[in-house]
């Protein structure tokens, strides 16, 4: 064994040249799938961070709306309905769509997820600066960090939201009293509103159309800390007419889009791990073939089959790793220069598991090469062959 | 008398592929002795690579029997053979001999960690022996910065270092001048001596016999001739 490690350490290290530059193309190799991964992380966070980490354990749509945020109407007497429901603890109304934060100091213009949620339902975010606003009419927000870092705006502040009413502008001044953690909603940063302020506010078809009933998108459900979510969510299917009832993992998988985005990284990122095995399995392989001679002496001269397989393994491994280390620094390094608009996050477990990939390619392309090693036959050390 | 190092009864060593047979060796038998040089010589096809592949273990006679060094070849099981070469076998080939990637020292001492022997001692012991064979300041070059002689110089140094009772090689010489080849023929022909080892070389250069004590001919797979003394030896090198 150490015979092993010391024949594939030499070769490595003689021609360092070589193996130095074969290092760079796993390296790139690894810095490509981990951003990928860090990628697909990242979009998936923008995505879905609000529904994340909401307060709650199931969502309410409407009826054959595919868990349609954007589709759903559900009218607000449904919320009494569903209160009644057998392991119900609390339900709040959520109400999404967007607008756009508009500066006169300069300041870049910000698109935003507006909110709508009522204060200490759930939906409603945990302000973690500031306080949360008490009455659900007043004209005043609650901001998510990205909002707070990407502006610099500060509690106390007054901000200016623009949406369009009919076909006219409107700009609405509201008042900053609190910050809540990072909650993006469909890639935008999130302002939270009291849920009258945020009817009023929100785009419209027509100017000052006063509905009859209040509306709202979804429904946001706490169950009873006893209550199974999955039964409750039955007793509602059952009992609350022309809703749908999903459990958060769903409901985020079914925002449009979601589910492709993330199945397109992830081909993607197979893709280029099989192109990965390739190269590294050609790149030994043909080592490999130009070796054949040596080992053939080797052989003859009492090297074991095993020691010689296992001196192509470690090596496949040494290079492998060293290969994916300097690619994992090269991301890092990246990651560090990337602005933070970019939605790239590097700690996901996604990342992990494309490191332990990366790591297990090597030896897995270089099988081939093995199994070419162990066959040698000594007897061509001598120009024989049986 | 002495127990021979290496007997050998009626070998033979048939090739058999799809239709054809080439009988290469064809029962041949012999004993070589402690302290015997033996050039083993023939023209092409005559089936010398052929005896020294099963004198070493790495081909299997298709009858008859090899005994070397007490062991019986025919007895030993695969793994038992790749010791029996590591432990038992100096092997010289005709070129590719050295690891590339390892310096002059480090392949001579590569045959020295094969059998288990690492650190000073060995690492003094592989440098004696290429000081004694004239590779003082060559020991940390890497075979590519050597010339062809010196390159089979160092292979013969890691054919013996470990002490094997066996030295096989096969046309060692084929790719010197014959000068470098004089002096690689008479260098095997000192060590054989020297450690009292059965030595067995083959050649196509009849000059080369000028350094052995035995010449074992062969045509066919068949042994012709088998020249043991001075002038027999003398007479064949004269008439080449
Ligand atoms: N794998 C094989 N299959 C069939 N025939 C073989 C095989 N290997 C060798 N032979 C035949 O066996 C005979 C002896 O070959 P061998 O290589 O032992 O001769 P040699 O005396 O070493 O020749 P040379 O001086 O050219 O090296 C030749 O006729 C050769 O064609
Ligand atoms: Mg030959």
């Amino acid at each position: 064994m150490k015979l092993a490690f010391f024949l594939a350490f030499q070769e490595v290290w003689r021609n360092r040249g070589r193996f130095l530059l074969f290092s760079l193309v796993i390296a790139l190799i690894t810095t490509l799938v981990l951003f990928i991964a860090a990628l697909s992380e990242g979009l998936a966070l923008a995505n879905k961070e609000y529904l994340e980490k909401i307060n709650a354990q199931l969502l309410v749509f409407q009826k054959n709306v595919d868990l349609s945020a954007a589709v759903s109407r559900l009218s607000l007497s449904k919320i009494n309905d569903i209160r009644r429901v057998e392991g119900v603890a609390a339900v709040g109304p959520i109400g999404f769509s967007n607008g756009v934060m508009v500066f006169s100091d300069g300041r870049e213009d910000l698109n935003v997820s507006l909110i709508g949620i009522e204060a200490g339902k759930p939906g409603a975010p945990p302000v973690i600066v500031g306080k949360s606003f008490v009455i659900d009419r007043g004209l005043q927000v609650v901001i998510d960090k990205n909002v707070a870092d990407r502006t610099g705006v500060q509690i106390g502040e007054r901000i200016v939201i623009k949406t369009i009413q009919g076909t006219k502008e409107e700009f609405y001044q509201l008042e900053v009293i609190g910050i809540t953690d990072k909650r993006q909603y469909l890639y935008q940063p999130s302002i939270f509103l009291p849920y009258r302020t945020w009817e009023q506010i929100r785009p419209q078809m027509t100017s000052g159309l006063q509905l009859v009933e209040t509306i709202s998108n979804v429904i946001a459900i706490q169950v009873n800390p006893d209550a199974d979510p999955t039964i409750v969510a039955d007793r509602i299917r059952a009992q609350v007419n022309d809703v749908d009832v999903a459990n958060i993992v769903t409901a985020y998988k079914a925002i449009p889009g979601y589910q492709v985005q993330q199945d397109t990284l992830n081909t993607q990122s197979g893709f280029t791990l099989l192109i990965g095995v390739l190269v590294i399995g050609g790149f030994f392989q043909i080592q490999m073939l130009q070796k054949v001679p040596q080992i053939g002496v080797l052989k003859a001269i009492g090297v074991s089959n095993f020691i010689v397989a296992a001196a192509v393994v470690s090596q496949i491994i040494l290079v492998t790793t060293f290969g994916v280390a300097i690619g994992s620094l090269i991301s890092l390094g990246l990651a560090l220069g990337i602005p933070s608009s970019v939605p790239i996050i590097f700690n996901g477990s996604s990342v992990l598991i494309a490191v332990g990939t990366l790591l297990l390619i090597g030896p897995l392309g270089g099988l081939v090469s093995v199994r070419l090693a162990v066959t040698v036959e000594p007897l061509i050390a001598l120009g024989l062959s049986s | 008398m002495k127990q021979p190092i290496i007997e050998t009864s009626s070998v033979t060593k048939t090739y058999r592929s799809a239709g054809n047979s080439v009988t290469a060796v064809d029962s041949v038998s012999f004993a070589i002795y402690p302290g015997e040089f033996v050039a083993l010589v023939g023209p092409s096809g005559s089936g010398k690579t052929t005896m020294l592949a099963m004198l070493a273990a790495l081909l299997e006679p298709s009858e008859g029997e090899i005994c070397i060094d007490g062991h019986l070849i025919s007895k030993l099981s695969e793994s038992e053979r790749v010791k029996f070469r590591r432990q038992n076998i100096g092997f010289t080939f005709q070129s590719n001999n050295l690891l590339p990637y390892l310096t002059v020292l480090e392949n001579v001492e590569l045959m020295l960690r094969l059998n288990g022997y690492y650190g000073i001692n060995a690492r003094q012991r592989a440098i004696n022996s290429l000081v004694r064979l004239g590779l003082e300041d060559r020991l940390h070059n890497l075979p590519n910065q050597l010339s062809g002689g010196q390159r089979q110089r160092v292979a013969i140094a890691r054919s013996m270092i470990h002490n094997p009772s066996v030295i096989l090689a096969d046309e060692p010489t084929a790719n010197l001048d014959t000068e470098r080849a004089y002096q690689v023929t008479q260098l095997f022909a000192d060590l054989v001596h020297e450690n009292n080892r059965a030595g067995i070389m083959v050649t196509h250069d009849l000059r080369m016999c000028k350094y052995v004590d035995r010449i074992i001919q062969i045509e066919d797979g068949k042994i012709v001739a088998d020249l043991k003394t001075r002038q027999e030896i003398d007479a064949l090198i004269s008439c080449a």
